[in-house]
């Protein structure tokens, strides 16, 4: 049985104070908490077979070794990976598609295209433009209608045989929609061109069956998923894995190595450069763990309720507009008084104990679109309660009485 | 006035309240009596970077004494820099260089002290002093 105030009990944090009041936490977008759990295997990993890997013959660093390459194992499962040397440890999702990026513009001629979508983090912008500086293959976006919906029929007309990748992410992350990733997948193949999607947003919501989408690539971070910073995976198909360069060298990427010739490691490890991040993959496989035990359906059907109920109270505040109203959405509700910047309600919701992001929440395309310079975004998560729901809209009336 | 005295004169004022509310409000209350700029002036290159809200800075010399103008699109940033200008505004370029920033921690805004603070609050002492700066230049020359 799903008990919220069970779970609560097991996230530290949760029960701290902030400027006095409990703390209300509704930035879980930016990044999850962390529940005892993780914190302990966190602990437990320094305090009991802390080892470089990979490369000792000792006890220690076998020991360490079995529990990185077991976390491995636990990350391909859960996404449903073929191979476990497709899924690559990186240090998140800016950092995976930043390697995908890079690994293309050998694979790119001056002319081809890419499409990306106009919901798009910076993280899934910046890098390809810089791709097309310097292969010469020009960017396409598309575009999203009023409700923050992506335009369907646009993005038929964007693909050609000209389009050679596809970015979008899996889940907004200003606006919380849900993109239709399997049509955008499937039409893209009929192209021959690689799909990579951005799942920093989806995987604390929703389990990703990668072999059944079929997508080419597949990134994210484990901090947004009950994980520490500084962890993720990049799922690549073995095919595309292979023909894509090295991202960085060091050790840990090869084979053999001597001033005239180096040969590189097979994968996953030839994008693997460097001591990883050992204590952060062993955390992320709990992190799955724990999310499993308590179960994407029950996550999502707590997750719908409180949308559905902190929309409805919100929306009976006079003057307040949401974006992102499409029917197909996560537990994120992004929104604007009218007359009023989302700052200053921010500033003062912060001062009543509740975190909530302000700003552009790195996606200035979507606030132009919007034609604001920012939302209030309060991201729910499965430990989120109706209270706190209540605590939050009692807090935005009371900005709004300050600031009008 | 000078600047110590109306610092001194700020931290009286905002003792009187007993808590966050109520000091907001008045900072809020203040900016609604800040000296705008012009709609005209409200140019690319008078915009304060660092902010998450627009903030407007403009000045100009009136004998041997700074004056300031600006304008924000949030409230609370706009009660933040008429704080600021009231303490700077109408003051020697030397004075305002040399002014320390303590009174903000004393009228109990010390949260907005922080330099990554996204209202920029730093940015806009900083702004101010390099105008003072420039002035200074242009008097001494
Ligand atoms: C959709 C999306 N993509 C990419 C990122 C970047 O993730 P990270 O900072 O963990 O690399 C984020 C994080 O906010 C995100 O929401």
């Amino acid at each position: 049985m799903f008990d919220v105030h069970a779970i609560r009990k097991e996230f530290p944090i949760l029960s701290r104070e902030v400027n006095g009041y409990s703390l209300v936490y509704l930035d879980n977008a930016a990044t999850s908490q962390k529940p005892q759990q993780v914190i302990d295997a966190i602990v437990d990993y320094y305090s009991n077979y802390n080892a470089n890997i990979h490369r000792g013959v000792h006890s220690l660093s076998q020991e360490a070794t079995d529990a990185y390459e077991a976390a491995r194992k636990k990350i391909q499962a859960h996404f449903s990976v073929k191979h476990s040397h497709e899924v690559i440890l990186t240090p998140g999702t800016t950092h995976g598609i930043n390697l995908v990026a890079n690994g293309f513009s050998s694979l790119l001629k001056e002319g081809d295209e890419i499409i990306v979508s106009a919901l798009e983090h910076h993280s899934n912008i910046v890098p390809w433009q810089m791709l097309c500086e310097r292969t010469g293959a020009i960017l396409k976006v598309i575009p999203i209608d009023e409700d923050g919906v992506l335009k369907m029929d646009a993005f038929d007309t964007l693909l050609s045989k000209k389009t050679k990748l596809v970015f979008v992410n899996h889940i907004s992350n200003a606006l919380g929609t849900i993109n239709p990733i399997k049509y955008i997948i499937d039409e893209a193949h009929k192209y021959d061109a690689a799909v990579l999607i951005d799942g920093a947003q989806a995987c604390s919501h929703i389990k990703p069956n990668l072999a059944a989408l079929d997508c080419d690539f597949y990134v994210t971070s484990a901090h947004k998923m009950c994980g520490p910073t500084g962890v993720g995976m990049l799922y690549g198909k073995e095919e595309w894995l292979e023909k894509l360069p090295p991202y960085q060298g060091g050790g840990e990427m090869i084979a053999e190595v001597s001033f005239e010739k180096t040969t590189y490691a097979g994968l996953p490890h030839k994008f693997e450069a460097g001591t990883p991040n050992i204590c952060g993959g062993i955390a992320f496989g709990v992190a799955i763990d724990y999310l499993n035990n308590i179960g994407f359906d029950a996550i999502a059907a707590h997750e719908e309720k409180l949308l559905k109920y902190a929309t409805k109270k919100l929306l009976a505040i006079d003057g307040l507009k949401i974006y992102g109203t499409g029917t197909q959405k996560t537990s994120v509700i992004s929104f604007n008084i009218e007359g009023i910047h989302p700052y200053d309600i921010g500033t003062i919701v912060d001062k009543l104990g509740i975190a909530v992001r302000t700003g552009h929440h790195c996606a200035q395309p979507i606030m132009n679109f919007f034609n604001i310079p920012g939302t209030v975004r309060a991201s729910f998560a499965f430990y989120n309660t109706m209270e706190e729901v209540d605590k939050l809209v009692s807090a935005v009336e009371r900005a709004k009485m300050m600031l009008q | 006035m000078t600047i110590e005295q109306i610092q001194e004169e700020l931290i009286d004022e905002f003792s009187m309240f007993d808590d966050w509310m109520q000091r907001y409000e008045y900072m809020i209350d203040l900016g609604k009596s800040l000296p705008l700029i012009d709609e005209a002036k409200k140019t690319d290159d008078k915009l304060i970077k660092g902010c998450q809200s627009k903030v407007w800075l403009d000045a100009g010399l009136n004998g041997e004494k700074v004056n300031f103008k600006a304008d924000s699109d949030a409230i609370i940033t706009k009660g933040i820099i008429a704080i600021l200008i009231r303490v700077f505004d109408d003051q020697a370029p030397e004075d305002i260089l040399s002014a320390k920033m303590d009174f903000i921690d004393e009228i109990g805004l010390k949260e907005h002290l922080s330099p990554t603070r996204a209202n920029g609050l730093v940015s806009m002492v900083k702004q101010l002093k390099l105008y003072a700066l420039g002035y200074q230049a242009q008097l001494n020359s």
